[in-house]
């Protein structure tokens, strides 16, 4: 990736990050850690590998995205409103009554969700099916979806797995591996597999990622894009609350909003972030 | 009575799919491992690449079906009721009815008419769980005519659909020409002392109890209601008004099911006494289906006696 294209999309990044705070700390609750651990993911994804159209958000021939871990919607809102679908102004009413951005993504009203997720493993299933209808229909979109590490503990979750290996389906799934969930780490809760393993036993082929260095994300999506004849699951090695120093690897912060005082240390770092990498 | 054909629901249902498959090309047919059991091998052998086993696996072929939905397909998710609502309701719930995803879901082998499985697999609580589903649209046809048409219907319309089968071959008494519509009760047969309004399986079962009372002189009127959500309000009002005594006959818990929704209406419209036939908030067991129908309740005889027991007489 060249020096050009990766500053863009830090920047992106950033700006994405700060949507996600503006979100959460004005909807006075949202889940801020797991989202920042995806913030880098989604921005790459949209920016440089997804085909959509902001304006025709229906397309029949984008690419789909998941987004299983469905509590992650401020950084899915953030990234769609950087890309366009709708103003950035818009992220502060998160939750609000009477506001398109619910909690959870809604397909019915939000420009630019694939799918209604939220209860998790659902996701999963629900791009199983895309990948399905675009072998039907003899279309040639590509359907992503993004698991958290703990939502793997449903297993619904490997119903699926199981059943994109067995159809081979060009599935391409990220587990979101920042190795804390609400009650804990993982270790603590129901210690997970091998991931990358698991996946492989139902015959999916395996890549893992930094998902904090976009020359990784890229090259593990290229890769993921090159394997059409089974699903590619990507393990991204994350760090909750990435980005915000007092959130980072924080289990508290899973799903609290801050305060005005922590939302104003928050900002002031993303904000000399971004003016550091515009300077 | 002269002997009627009889067909089981779930082998209408699983012929309608095969039918209906040239007609509408976008029809997709998902079943966990029991196509053999809803018949929706009969699609799976004539359109191989539209039929997709999930194997066991319930929740996951809810999710499926939503996301070809979502893509323009028009799937039908079959298992058996125990599974499709119970097992995945919150799949159903969420992936399907939140987004109001056009899926169908073809619910075999639904109420204690299983008959020798037993209580875990006689589902009695699929209409309850269902009808609470915002934007659900709930639909358990009577006999083979009544079956097909209503699964063309189910495809034409927009929108989440639950279609409720069984496993009992059921008498055909509907005609060729019958006239179905999603939402409109059937009313089968006039009447002035009550009503019995019946559904599915049952519809026969309360047609024989109101020809049997009619001998002892208590006129019973018969309405089949078909589509459970949303339901007629309009015939029910109408029955309450003009015979003053409601009779519900089900094959489901009596809470939650078709008697409650009928109690529903009554109570809002025009309030008269509402009796509820049904499993009265129990499991069932195993037994040939006739014989549970009966240990229950719920055939002719048993009906005929819930309404003298009622009207003291």
């Amino acid at each position: 990736m060249d020096h050009e294209t990766k500053r863009a999309l830090q920047i992106m990044a950033v700006k994405v990050r700060m949507g996600i705070i503006e979100g959460v700390y004005h909807a006075k609750s949202g889940h801020p850690g797991g989202s920042l651990s995806i913030a880098d993911t989604l921005t790459y994804l949209y920016s440089q590998r997804l085909r959509y159209r902001v304006n025709e958000p229906n397309w029949a021939d984008r690419d789909r995205l998941v987004l299983s871990k469905g509590h992650a919607a401020p950084a899915l809102y953030a990234t769609l409103a950087e890309v366009g679908f709708f103003p950035t102004e818009e992220l502060k009413t998160l939750r609000h009554l009477g506001s398109r951005l619910q909690g959870h993504p809604d397909m019915k009203h939000i420009p630019g969700v694939d799918m209604s997720s939220g209860s998790l493993a659902q996701g999963i299933s629900a791009a199983c099916g895309m990948a399905m209808a675009a072998r039907l229909n003899g279309k040639s979109y590509r359907t992503y979806v993004i698991l958290g590490d703990g939502e793997i503990e449903e297993g619904q979750v490997w119903e699926a797995a199981m059943f994109a290996g067995h159809r081979k389906l060009p599935l391409v799934a990220v587990v979101d591996h920042n190795g804390l969930q609400i009650d804990g780490t993982n270790e603590e809760v129901c210690a997970l597999p091998d991931i990358a393993a698991a996946f492989a036993g139902f015959g999916w082929h395996t890549v893992t990622a930094d998902a904090h260095d976009f020359d990784s994300l890229e090259a593990a999506f290229l890769e993921a894009d090159k394997v059409t004849d089974r699903p590619t699951v990507i393990v991204q090695e994350s760090t909750k609350g990435k980005g915000v120093a007092y959130m980072e690897n924080e289990v508290d912060w899973h799903g609290v909003a801050p305060k005005e005082e922590d939302y104003k240390r928050a900002m002031a770092e993303l904000t000399a972030a971004l003016a550091e990498l515009e300077g | 009575m002269a002997e009627v054909k009889k067909v089981a629901t779930r082998q209408s249902y699983g012929e309608a799919l095969a039918e209906l498959g040239e007609k509408y090309p976008d029809l997709v047919v998902l079943d966990a491992d029991l196509a053999a059991a809803t018949k929706t091998e009969w699609f799976r052998k004539r359109y191989p690449d539209r039929f997709i086993d999930c194997g066991i696996a319930e929740m996951n072929m809810m999710g499926i079906a939503a996301g070809l939905a979502a893509c323009g397909k028009i799937p039908f998710a079959s298992s058996f009721a125990m599974f499709a609502a119970g097992r995945a309701y919150e799949i159903i719930r969420n992936s399907i009815g939140y987004p109001h995803l056009n899926v169908k879901i073809g619910a075999t082998h639904a109420g204690v008419s299983v008959g020798e499985d037993g209580a875990t697999h006689q589902c009695n609580e699929d209409i309850a769980l269902m009808r609470t589903i915002p934007g659900m649209t709930v639909i358990q046809p009577s006999d083979d005519i009544e079956t097909k048409k209503a699964v063309e219907a189910a495809i034409q319309m927009e929108g989440p659909v639950y279609m409720r089968f069984c496993r009992l071959p059921a008498p055909v008494f509907h005609t060729p020409d019958y006239r179905y519509e999603i939402g409109k009760g059937d009313l089968l047969r006039e009447g002035s002392d009550l009503t019995l309004v019946a559904s599915g399986l049952l519809v026969t079962q309360a047609l024989e109890a109101a020809e049997r009372l009619a001998t002892e002189g208590i006129s019973a009127r018969v309405i089949n209601i078909h589509t459970i959500k949303p339901i007629d309000r309009e015939m029910i009002a109408a029955a309450a008004e003009e015979t003053h005594r409601i009779f519900t006959v089900e094959e489901h818990n009596i809470i939650g099911g078709l008697g409650a929704a009928v109690a529903e209406v009554v109570c809002e419209t025009c309030p008269v006494p509402v009796t509820r036939i049904g499993m009265n908030d129990c499991y069932g067991q195993s037994g040939p289906a006739a014989e549970l129908l009966t240990y229950y309740g719920l055939d002719a005889d048993g009906i005929c006696r819930r309404v003298k027991e009622t009207l003291g007489k």
